[in-house]
């Protein structure tokens, strides 16, 4: 392995950004369409720069999960980025598309609205995520621990893949530092 | 700029159209639209290459996309109401950013939520979707005047280094069929015709 290489995967190991694309890779995900979050730039900005991943923006959350669900029923597995207030727009979705037609559908959200929320709006949003996710029986997790990140999200994506199931991994501000209040 | 003005275009028939689509296609896949786009793809003749949606309004561009990107050898084809399309209009800038050239788009466009009443969308009369879709980086989005520029729309489209989106104007008919809303068969029998599964 060459210094650079080496040097560049003790960095992907010891974030969580990197382990999150160290796995997405791993469990070749390579389609990876998101809606941007301050606490995602770094994940994104490596996610372009890594010629595996096809990734992209779009205009809403629920687009995003459209075209997974595409990709996924055509031989490409993908996963969808976005942050808490996006999740919120993803009701129907789920529950008319992912869940009904047993979607394997990987989310990763940026958990805005707790553990130092600083716009009330967020943190009225961030409520509504788990008793939706909840109402619709589906797996999700909060991640807390960069030590616990690897084997919770390797895990929940060969769940998800096996058990033909949507997941939810909530990346707690514990784990990402979220987003604090700055002038 | 469309060479054909939506004020010029003849008014079809959403099932007529589906049909005449339908009898050209080998192995291509086609997404169907939520409600009568989709009842109408049922009604042509079932495919296994065929994707029905019974929910999750206004998806059908991008599922079509999703399904374009992992097969880009297939030619993918979507069908969508123009209610449906206007919830989901920022799709048509990302289908334009990521232009895989083998996708061809159809919007239904009565101008009605035909489905649950007849109701006039708030673009009726007033917006025109073909305009808003090259606005959107969609160069080759048109209207077409009757059924045989339609099928030469079609045939077009398969031939351009790009996406395509075709304008239709229908008239207020309902669906002619009825979707079986099994959504795993569905999807089973779509992966099925997608290469992706063997069927049980």
């Amino acid at each position: 392995m060459a210094a650079a290489e080496q040097a560049s995967s003790q960095k992907t190991a010891t974030t969580w950004h990197g382990i999150v694309l160290q796995t997405l890779k791993r469990n070749e995900i390579k389609l990876v369409p998101y809606v941007p979050d301050r606490v995602l730039t770094t994940l994104i900005k490596d996610l372009h720069a890594d010629p595996y991943f096809t990734t992209f923006p779009t205009a809403r959350e629920e687009e995003a999960v459209g075209i997974i669900s595409g990709a996924w029923m055509a031989g490409m597995r993908g996963a969808v980025l976005m942050q808490t207030s996006g999740f919120a727009t993803l009701a129907n979705v789920l529950a008319s598309l992912a869940v009904p037609y047993q979607i394997p559908l990987i989310m990763f959200v940026s958990e805005r609205g707790t553990l130092g929320e600083f716009n009330y709006g967020q943190a009225l949003v961030c409520r509504t995520m788990r008793p939706v996710l909840d109402s619709l029986a589906m797996e999700h997790h909060t991640i807390t621990r960069l030590d616990e990140l690897e084997f919770i999200a390797d895990r929940s994506i060969k769940q998800a893949v096996t058990t033909q199931a949507p997941v939810a991994l909530i990346l707690s501000p514990l784990l990402t530092g979220g987003k604090t209040f700055d002038k | 700029m469309t060479s054909t003005p939506a004020r010029n275009t003849k008014v079809m028939n959403r099932f007529d159209l589906t049909q005449r689509l339908v009898s050209k296609l080998k192995d291509e896949a086609v997404i169907g639209g939520i409600g009568n786009t989709n009842f109408d793809l049922w009604a042509a003749g079932h495919r296994p290459e065929n994707f029905y949606m019974l929910g999750s309004m206004g998806l059908a561009f991008p599922i079509a996309l999703g399904v374009a990107l992992a097969q880009p050898k297939r030619r993918v084809f979507a069908l969508e109401g123009d209610g449906s399309l206007l919830m989901q209009l920022g799709c048509l800038s990302t289908i334009a950013t990521l232009a895989p050239k083998n996708l061809t788009m159809v919007v239904m466009d009565n101008g009605i939520y035909q489905i649950t009443g007849s109701q006039p969308t708030p673009a009726a009369g007033h917006t025109d979707i073909v305009q808003v879709a090259i606005a959107s980086g969609l160069a080759n989005s048109s209207w077409a005047a009757d059924e045989d520029d339609f099928e030469r729309l079609i045939e077009q489209s398969t031939q351009t280094a790009g996406p395509t989106l075709i304008g239709v104007r229908i008239d207020d008919k309902p669906g002619t069929g009825t979707t079986r809303r099994d959504p795993v068969q569905i999807r089973e029998r779509f992966m099925h015709g997608m290469g992706v599964r063997q069927l049980l």
